[in-house]
């Protein structure tokens, strides 16, 4: 009796109640790429049941720099994380190269913002660079000459070869995040995921990070980079995905990154929908 | 020799140094037969080659040195007041583990036993913690205290019904809170032994592991580290030395040994290895000169002395520390300033040669007053740095006449003063906006901060910059700054 | 039970103690400076044994000058360590307070014979000799340790009363404190002496490591009772003064009741002081696990009601001229809930009025019509809401808007309208339901 109800229920036009346990499923009407590097499924993220990002579907295409912008609290970050697992997901799936992550860590590296570690821990650069490698070495085993020679490349290629042995506190903070950079080049990965690399560095270290992603992508790996300054967006990126809370727009640079567009993403908060993010924070308390 | 080749030999020569330091434990029993018809005079004498005092000594080197290295991991992981609400949480273990044994029929004082429940409440606390921190609005240091008070409250009326239980004899329990060094027993200190090497061994296994825990959990976490695991290793390992510490000196200083060798530690050295073998190290050498001093001095409170040490270690390291100690900062700074005073006076000559240059002057001399005006500083203090300067042949300054010149080496040294410094005026014209908080105006070269492709564009920036090796014209007017 | 003079006293002297400690703890709590209570409690020894040597006696205004200059000594030790060694904060905490407790009772046990202090009467302290040693006060007899913990709670009180702006202010912001003139150091100092001070009166009579029970516990759980500072000082007194009072209760008679004699109470007090913790912990209504949990339950519960309240709705805008049939099974699958939550939904719904069962089928009576219509428009006036703010397939929107309606009140159901210019339809064409009525309450 109810069937005839459900079976209008699937069709596009239709506001009936679904399951919220159908939530997890990937949803009707919109095709993931089996093998994009990474495909988010209608993520949800809270932080105290704040929402941070509401549903966002997105599919990486391979082989390609990818941007990701919005303004402060727009969840970029947030993004990152929560499809690498650093912070839980309210619902949805991710998958990198159609398989979960658990499988693919080998062939995903990340970078996080600079502030996320200590900088006065007694560590040199190329033993944080090493660090990178510890996934495939494994437990208990030593790190041995051709793991460290990996690293050391890793340095050789961000222009921090000569600085290998220097204490990472005496480091400045564009040379810093050349030392992340690297530590995630010694990961070998194909999909790399950098959350603002180019933040309060300095014109060196700029040019010099932006011809290594450019490298990366030129050899076939994917890099999604989490940037800031709109005045390098067309400049720097393949492709862009525009994002405040939800995702706005996302495709090629030229054709996604508009003054339309633009608007949309910064043109002043939502109040309300923020409104409602506070009440759903409050009730979830 | 790479790192990890001597991070392998450290570890090895830590084993070396606890086995060797355990040996008198398991060879010291036929001493004892031999002296033992004079035993009681030795304990009062100051002689050290008694078995007692060799048993204690290495019981007290050996908790150092474990705590020493445990210790460093807490410590970067600012969790260092952990192990106070560890210590006070393994009160109540005891009291109930010897309720327990004695209501089944046991002894209940087998060690054992009460290490056991120590070990279990002190971990019931450490839980605590991260439950309260993690569910309630409440911080971290009330978390702490929360924990440290209630659980040493429950463990004092615990202590209290123990006094009061029929035909047990709780005599003793109470070394656990102050500790028993003097008294210690071979068991005791075979314990000690145990753990130190247990903390050793793991700790050289998992040191890739405990590192990447330590400086960079988002990392571990997406390389697909069992965190929680090998927190629980190292929690476990905290815990074992505080146990087997309580015995030796007593659960309020045995934080104090958790703390104070990894402070030292940081003063001394940058690298991750050598701080816990530092750290190690102090923490042994309090352990062995605090108990040694007691034994010379019967009557002090061991654990207290051996603390004590290792706050004067401390404070030698806060001073005379090679990497970060006050007298090292200051000798520094004394350098800095002295070498801003020379690249100042370097600066005004060559300076002072261009504009005579252009005015088609002579530049041979420079007149010590015309110097006085380029900047603040006091006739003598000018006289002293150009008498220093000319020590250095970097100038000839004539007393007499009150000139001075630039000698070849000086003038070498000045142009590359002049020019870094009117490359970091560029920069920080040009890039200011990105950079100033990240820019060490002392670098010795500014190709090291900004990279040399940096320092090419702007010396290209001038059209007459030329000559690299000679510095660009200023790109403000010269002559007296006011 | 047993009780003399000697009971009444302790309760007294432990009520006092916990009175004092709960007070300046509240502050410590709020300044995240709990741990210098424990470090405090620990550092004071050694001005202790040197006001013992230096006068011999076991003078109290002596102790506490002695004890005042040892807690000031620590906080500012601990700040240079901090400032300029570069030292972690409770790593340096650590090793100030941990040294000064070595170099106490040291200096204790060098001059044993003249410092009439032993370190477990430092550590447990011992309530029921402190009833023995009485004084006269107006021809009463009274415990010395009574006079002096009143005094220093005098002391307290009169310091906090004076200073209540002043330290409201440089707890909650130090640094706007001393742009408007107020130096957080003279404060924070101030504290420390009298935390310092407390602690030598309380820990006589309680032991250290009880007096931070006394400094940490009742405020933190106050703390998780209100948002307001002076109700926090209140009922942190509150629970000081009980913890002290049933904390000898239940020592003279907890043990009782499984065949022990009674036991320390100044061990009892912190485990009282633990007690209410845990107990506020569990039940505190705003931040409480239980209330929260609670909380939870009814709010799945409430959005279970309007989910149904809305299906039915919206069934009934597709079958208007059609009976139907609906049951608590078939109503649970189509809003994706469990039959049982389906099930407590419905009655729910019923008590309320808002449904009426028509044989084994449930439809909306006019209330609940208006109540479901409501609901309707405000996920609908949300779908067209995120459907013009966001490049989203259709279906997409109305996950979010699943989530939006139930925390949509009237004002800003009205606020949306306006935003999206009042639409007569929602982006998959369905017609937006009238304003009716703004009794939706989302409560």
């Amino acid at each position: 009796m109810n069937s005839e109800i459900q079976s209008e229920s699937i069709l596009p036009n239709q506001d009936l109640p679904r399951s919220r346990s159908a939530r997890d499923e990937v949803p009707p009407g919109r095709e993931h790429h089996p093998d994009s590097p990474l495909s988010i499924h209608d993520m949800t993220v809270a932080y105290h049941r704040k929402p941070v990002l509401w549903d966002v579907d997105y599919d990486a295409p391979a082989g390609k720099l990818i941007g990701v912008i919005g303004p402060n609290g727009a969840g970029k970050s947030t993004l990152l994380k929560a499809a690498l697992g650093l912070v839980p997901k309210a619902s949805g799936k991710v998958l990198f190269f159609g398989q979960p992550y658990r499988s693919q860590r080998n062939r995903v590296a990340y970078v996080p913002q600079r502030e996320s570690v200590d900088w006065d821990f007694p560590i040199n650069a190329l033993e944080v660079v090493t660090m990178g490698r510890y996934g495939k070495i494994g437990w208990i085993k030593p790190v041995s000459k051709r793991h460290r020679n990996v690293a050391m490349e890793a340095l050789e290629r961000v222009g921090m070869s000569d600085l290998a042995k220097r204490q990472i506190n005496q480091l400045s903070g564009g040379q810093q995040q050349r030392v992340f950079l690297a530590r995630a080049l010694a990961q070998e990965a194909s999909l790399y995921m950098m959350d603002e690399p180019l933040a309060g560095v300095d014109a060196a270290t700029e040019s010099t990070i932006v011809n290594v992603l450019r490298d990366l992508r030129d050899q076939g790996a994917t890099v999604i980079v989490v940037h800031h300054d709109l005045q390098t967006v067309s400049q720097y990126f393949d492709h862009v995905l525009l994002l405040n809370m939800r995702m706005v727009a996302s495709g090629i640079t030229s054709d996604v990154f508009t003054q339309e567009n633009l608007r949309k993403t910064y043109g002043g908060r939502l109040t309300l929908l923020d409104q409602a993010a506070e009440a759903l924070a409050r009730a979830g308390e | 020799m790479t790192t990890d080749r001597i991070i392998k030999q450290t570890w090895l020569f830590m084993m070396m140094v606890v086995m060797l330091v355990a040996a008198p434990l398991f060879a010291g029993e036929v001493e004892i037969q031999e002296n033992i018809s004079f035993v009681d005079q030795l304990l009062r004498t100051l002689s050290l080659r008694d078995y007692n005092t060799r048993l204690v000594l290495t019981g007290t080197t050996l908790l150092g040195l474990a705590s020493g290295v445990m210790g460093t991991y807490m410590l970067l992981r600012r969790r260092s007041l952990i192990g106070d609400a560890l210590g006070h949480a393994t009160f109540p273990g005891i009291a109930l583990a010897f309720m327990i044994m004695v209501a089944f029929g046991g002894e209940g004082k087998s060690l054992p036993g009460l290490l056991i429940g120590a070990a279990v409440t002190g971990l019931l606390g450490v839980g605590a913690v991260v439950f309260i921190r993690h569910w309630t609005r409440l911080k971290e240091d009330a978390a702490l205290g929360i924990v440290l008070s209630v659980w040493f409250g429950i463990g004092v009326a615990l202590m209290g019904l123990v006094q009061s239980m029929p035909g047990a004899d709780a005599a003793g329990l109470e070394s656990f809170i102050y500790g028993k060094t003097a008294s210690m027993v071979q068991s005791d200190a075979i314990l000690i032994a145990g753990a130190a090497v247990t903390v050793v061994i793991v700790c050289t296994l998992l040191f890739k592991e405990f590192a990447i825990l330590s400086f960079d959990v988002d990392l571990a976490r997406t390389q697909g580290w069992p965190l929680v695991k090998i927190d629980l290793i190292m929690m476990l390992l905290v815990t074992l030395v505080v146990v087997v510490g309580l015995q030796a000196v007593g659960l309020i200083l045995v934080v104090a040994l958790l703390i104070i060798p990894a402070v030292a530690a940081r003063f001394w050295t940058q690298r991750l290895y050598l701080m816990i073998w530092i750290a190690a190290l102090i923490g042994a050498l309090s352990g062995l000169v605090g108990a040694g001093i007691t034994n010379l001095f019967a009557g002090l409170p061991a654990g207290a002395v051996i603390v004590l040490t290792g706050s004067s270690i401390f404070l030698i390291s806060l001073i005379f520390g090679s990497y970060r100690g006050l007298v090292v900062l200051l000798t520094r700074r004394v350098r800095l300033n002295r070498r801003v005073r020379y690249q100042h006076l370097l600066r005004a000559l060559w300076e002072a040669g261009e504009l005579k240059q252009r005015a088609s002057q002579s530049q041979d001399c420079i007149t010590l007053k015309w110097l006085l005006q380029q900047r603040a500083w006091s006739q003598r203090s000018l006289q002293r740095l150009l008498k220093s300067a000319q020590r250095k042949d970097l100038l000839l300054f004539d007393p007499n006449k009150e000139t001075v010149r630039l000698t070849k080496s000086g003038e070498i040294e000045a142009s590359r003063v002049v020019r870094n410094h009117r490359l970091w005026e560029l920069y920080l014209i040009h890039y200011a906006d990105i950079a100033p908080s990240h820019v060490d105006r002392d670098a010795d070269s500014v190709e090291h901060v900004i990279g040399t492709d940096l320092v090419r564009e702007l010396e290209s920036a001038i059209a007459d910059a030329g000559d690299v090796l000679r510095p660009p014209p200023s790109p403000h007017k010269l002559g007296v700054q006011s | 039970m047993i009780w003399d003079s000697t009971d009444t006293w302790i309760v007294v002297i432990g009520v006092l103690a916990g009175i004092s400690s709960a007070l300046l703890g509240s502050y410590l709590l709020l300044r995240r400076m709990s741990l210098m209570g424990d470090a405090i409690s620990h550092a004071v020894l050694p001005g202790l044994a040197i006001a013992f040597l230096v006068t011999l006696s076991r003078d109290s205004v002596s102790m506490f000058i002695g004890a005042a200059i040892l807690g000031v000594l620590t906080a500012i030790v601990t700040q240079i360590l901090h400032r300029n060694g570069k030292v972690e904060e409770n790593a340096s905490l650590g090793v100030v307070f941990t040294t000064l407790f070595a170099l106490g009772l040291i200096l204790i046990s060098l001059f044993a014979n003249k410092v009439h202090l032993d370190a477990s009467c430092v550590l447990y302290g011992n309530i029921v000799l402190s009833t023995l040693d009485q004084v006269s006060v107006w021809g009463w007899m009274v415990p010395r340790a009574a006079v002096v913990l009143f005094i220093v709670l005098l002391i307290d009180i009169a310091a906090i009363a004076i200073l209540f702006k002043e330290l409201r202010i440089t707890s909650f912001d130090p640094a706007m404190a001393d742009t408007v003139g107020f130096n957080p150091w003279i404060c924070q100092y101030i504290l420390m002496s009298l935390v310092a001070v407390t602690a030598v009166a309380a820990f006589e009579v309680v032991g250290s490591i009880l007096v931070v029970a006394m400094i940490i516990v009742p405020p933190a759980t106050a703390y998780l009772l209100t948002d307001r500072l002076l109700v926090m000082l209140v009922l942190s007194v509150v629970f000081g003064a009980l913890a002290a009072g049933f904390g000898h209760v239940a020592a003279i008679t907890v043990p009782i009741w499984f065949g022990f004699e009674d036991t320390e109470t100044a061990g009892m007090m912190a485990v009282l002081a633990g007690i209410f913790f845990l107990l506020a912990l569990l039940g505190a209504p705003r931040y409480g696990i239980l209330g929260r949990l609670v909380y939870r339950v009814s709010l799945s519960l409430r959005i279970a009601r309007e989910d149904v309240l809305g299906f039915l709705y919206r069934a009934e805008e597709l079958r208007s001229d059609q009976a139907h049939s609906w049951q608590a099974g078939s109503i649970g699958q189509a809003v994706g809930i469990s039959p049982s939550l389906a099930r407590i939904a419905l009655v729910g719904l019923h008590r309320a009025g808002q449904i009426v069962r028509h044989d084994r089928s449930w439809s909306l009576t006019n209330q609940g019509r208006n109540r479901a219509a409501s609901l309707v428009r405000s996920h609908r006036l949300w779908e067209t809401y995120l459907a013009k703010h966001f490049d989203l397939p259709l279906d997409h929107v109305h996950r979010a808007a699943m989530d939006l309606e139930h925390v949509t009140d009237a004002s800003m159901q009205v606020a949306l309208s306006r935003e999206v210019n009042n639409p007569s339809i929602d982006p998959h064409g369905k017609p937006m339901p009238e304003a009716k009525d703004q009794e939706n309450d989302p409560q």
